[in-house]
């Protein structure tokens, strides 16, 4: 099957401190993936795990420090400011309130997309403003006019999604889309983002830390912590968990039915630092079944079918 | 069981000015509950119906443009009742922290940015507790701060230097630390990742086993109420729709925006169609007639368009407001 996006060991180091002390913290550590057209794929973690990072580098806000990413067999460096960049790759961010300036009409996102991008003449630009606000269930009458503050969350989320779709993008990156958004309308942003991807051909990279979500639309998921990718594969991975911390993440997750749940189990928590800054493998810390050798050498990836795992116990 | 709080009609929102006159917004409209000692009870709602106007009257601050417009608080002291909306500011300074105590939403921002963490709990200390020397309220500080299991070297880190989990979670603390009866807590774990989330409602639930206090928490997340609430309160528009112990509105939910909120819920392992609410929110400036839900609800009938239905007792420990349950006579 042909690849729309190819990320390959992708590496960002970023420096703190001053030139007496230097930390190196390796943000994203050797990330390689690839999305394929009409797909789902997730990239799940907790907050300080590199999803956000990979996602700017992808996206070309960020350079990575060494890695190449790959768009339908063309590298990409260099190009991510360009027009048809842009044409190709789209996305949506965390909280819609802040996509859009408070001041403005929320219209004239949607003009000046179609103008800048030579989309549509003037004559037609409104109708087809309006159709890709159908596609989003929205209307243009319902937004003409209006500030982001009259519209409700996901009415203006969904909005930035018509706005993505504009210009026909073949990927859109959703970086965390529902996570500010009511658990009452959160379904129909993720629906939306199935149905976008069904009907349309779009492939859609989701970030997010909610895997009940993350399970419910993606044909693949991959886990990431701390920088590096500890285990991808289909979604069926979420069901049937191999690496510790994939299973820890599961276990965190509040279930709306806490019947099944027998005992309590605790969670600790570290400093992002602490873990960044950890020899071997970084779920050491944390590691239920933390062996000797976890703590002297990183684990290597081990492929098995379509799943990866990165994780000594599979040795 | 005791009560430590209650409303009778309260009734709260905002004063709107415009060309016709004065406009009243409702954001709270008519609310009647009854906490209990020691129960940790659990609001539930979408954005904009009202939960954080109303914990907020709870906790009696109550400040231009937010307005109580009618009904009553009251908190009780041993066995008398006490109208927490007449009481003076001194006395309300008196009370606060010690007796009730408001964690409020995006709370991990309270931290001054220029100052170390311990700071900010010396600074509070220090205009709460009086007769007591800065090393001794340190101390303070750093026992509970250990008590509830967080590490006291990062009371020494600036505010940046922490995850937003760590700063939550010491939010929580600097609230908790002056042993309050009532905590309320508006949406402590938004923002949040999953094990974040996590840590944050296991030590609010820590400390109300520890000090068996009595815990209010406001969130949209319905995980969270299912996890430590013992009652639950689903609000819409202003009015609170359902009420009962948690776990009973969770297996069967009466009301039938409450059963959308369950229903649309993922699970893993079960990839079936879940739709969310149709529709939007309504807005506090035209709220529907009758029953605020009915434009959005698959059941509505002709009655729900024109008059409201009253949150009445279903069976003895269920109550729900919705014309589907009364009994139409």
């Amino acid at each position: 099957m042909s690849v729309l996006l190819e990320v390959d060991r992708l590496t960002k180091v970023y420096s703190l401190g001053n030139f007496l002390s230097r930390l190196k913290i390796v943000a994203v550590d050797n990330v390689s993936f690839s999305v394929k057209p009409a797909e789902v794929f997730t990239l799940a973690g907790e907050s300080g795990c590199g999803k956000t990072t990979t996602a700017r580098l992808i996206l070309g806000f960020e350079y990575p420090t060494s890695g190449v990413i790959r768009y339908r067999g063309k590298e990409v460096e260099g190009l991510q400011g360009k027009k048809w960049w842009f044409k190709e790759v789209q996305a949506v961010f965390q909280n819609p309130f802040e996509t859009f300036n408070p001041l403005k009409k929320v219209e004239s996102y949607f003009f000046a997309t179609v103008y800048n991008y030579d989309l549509a003449d003037s004559k037609r630009a409104e109708r087809f403003i309006d159709e890709k606000l159908q596609a989003v269930g929205l209307s243009l009458q319902e937004i003409w006019g209006k500030r982001p503050g009259e519209l409700s969350g996901g009415q203006l989320q969904r909005a930035s999604i018509a706005r993505a779709l504009l210009t026909n993008p073949s990927l859109l990156i959703a970086d965390e889309p529902v996570s500010m958004v009511d658990a009452s309308l959160r379904m129909s942003i993720v629906n939306l983002l199935r149905k976008l991807c069904d009907t349309f051909g779009l492939s859609v990279i989701y970030i997010t830390h909610d895997l009940a979500t993350a399970y419910y639309i993606s044909n693949r998921v991959a886990i990431m912590f701390r920088g590096t990718v500890v285990e991808m594969g289909p979604a069926e991975i979420l069901v049937h968990p191999k690496h510790p911390y994939t299973k820890l993440l599961l276990q965190s997750i509040l279930m709306p039915k806490p019947k099944e749940e027998k005992e309590e189990k605790r969670v600790s928590v570290f400093e992002e630092e602490e873990e960044y800054l950890q020899k071997g493998c970084k779920f050491v810390l944390r590691c239920p079944e933390a062996m000797e050798v976890c703590e002297r050498e990183a684990p290597c990836d081990l492929f098995e079918g379509e799943t990866m795992v990165k994780c000594h116990l599979y040795r | 069981m005791a009560t430590v709080l209650k409303t009778q009609d309260l009734q709260a929102g905002y004063l709107l000015l415009t060309p016709y006159g004065e406009r009243a917004i409702l954001a709270v409209n008519g609310v009647n509950i009854e906490i209990f000692h020691e129960e940790i009870y659990g609001i539930a709602g979408e954005s904009g119906s009202g939960k954080t106007t109303l914990l907020k009257t709870l906790f009696g601050e109550v400040e231009v443009p937010l307005r109580v417009l009618g009904g009553k608080v009251y908190y009780s002291f041993g066995n008398e009742f006490v109208d927490a909306l007449l009481l003076k500011e001194e006395e309300k300074r008196r009370i606060r922290w010690r007796y009730i105590s408001y964690i409020p939403q995006g709370s991990m921002s309270v931290f001054n940015p220029v100052k170390r963490i311990h700071s900010t709990f010396l600074d509070f200390l220090k205009s709460h507790v009086e007769g007591k020397v800065q090393e001794e309220l340190f101390e303070l500080v750093k026992k509970h701060v250990s008590a509830l299991g967080l590490p006291t070297k990062v009371l020494s880190a600036y505010p940046h230097q922490l995850s937003g989990g760590m700063k939550q979670r010491l939010a929580i603390a600097l609230a908790t630390i002056l042993n309050p009866k009532v905590i309320l807590a508006d949406e402590p774990t938004t923002a949040l990742d999953v094990v974040a989330q996590r840590a944050a409602i296991q030590l609010l639930k820590d400390i109300q086993r520890e000090y068996r206090n009595t815990i209010v928490i406001v969130t949209h997340d319905m995980g969270i109420h299912a996890h430590m609430t013992h009652r639950l309160a689903i609000m819409y528009a202003g009015r609170i729709v359902e009420e009962g112990p948690t776990s009973v509105i969770l297996d069967q939910p009466l009301h039938p925006y409450t059963q959308y909120l369950i229903g649309s819920l993922p699970t893993i392992g079960d990839k079936t169609f879940r739709d969310s609410v149709p529709g939007a929110p309504p807005s506090f400036l035209d709220l529907p007639p009758g029953c605020a839900f009915h434009p959005r609800c698959p059941q509505v009938f002709s009655v729900c368009k024109t008059q409201t239905p009253e949150l009445v007792n279903v069976d003895e420990r269920r109550k729900a407001a919705c014309w589907l349950w009364m009994e139409r006579g």
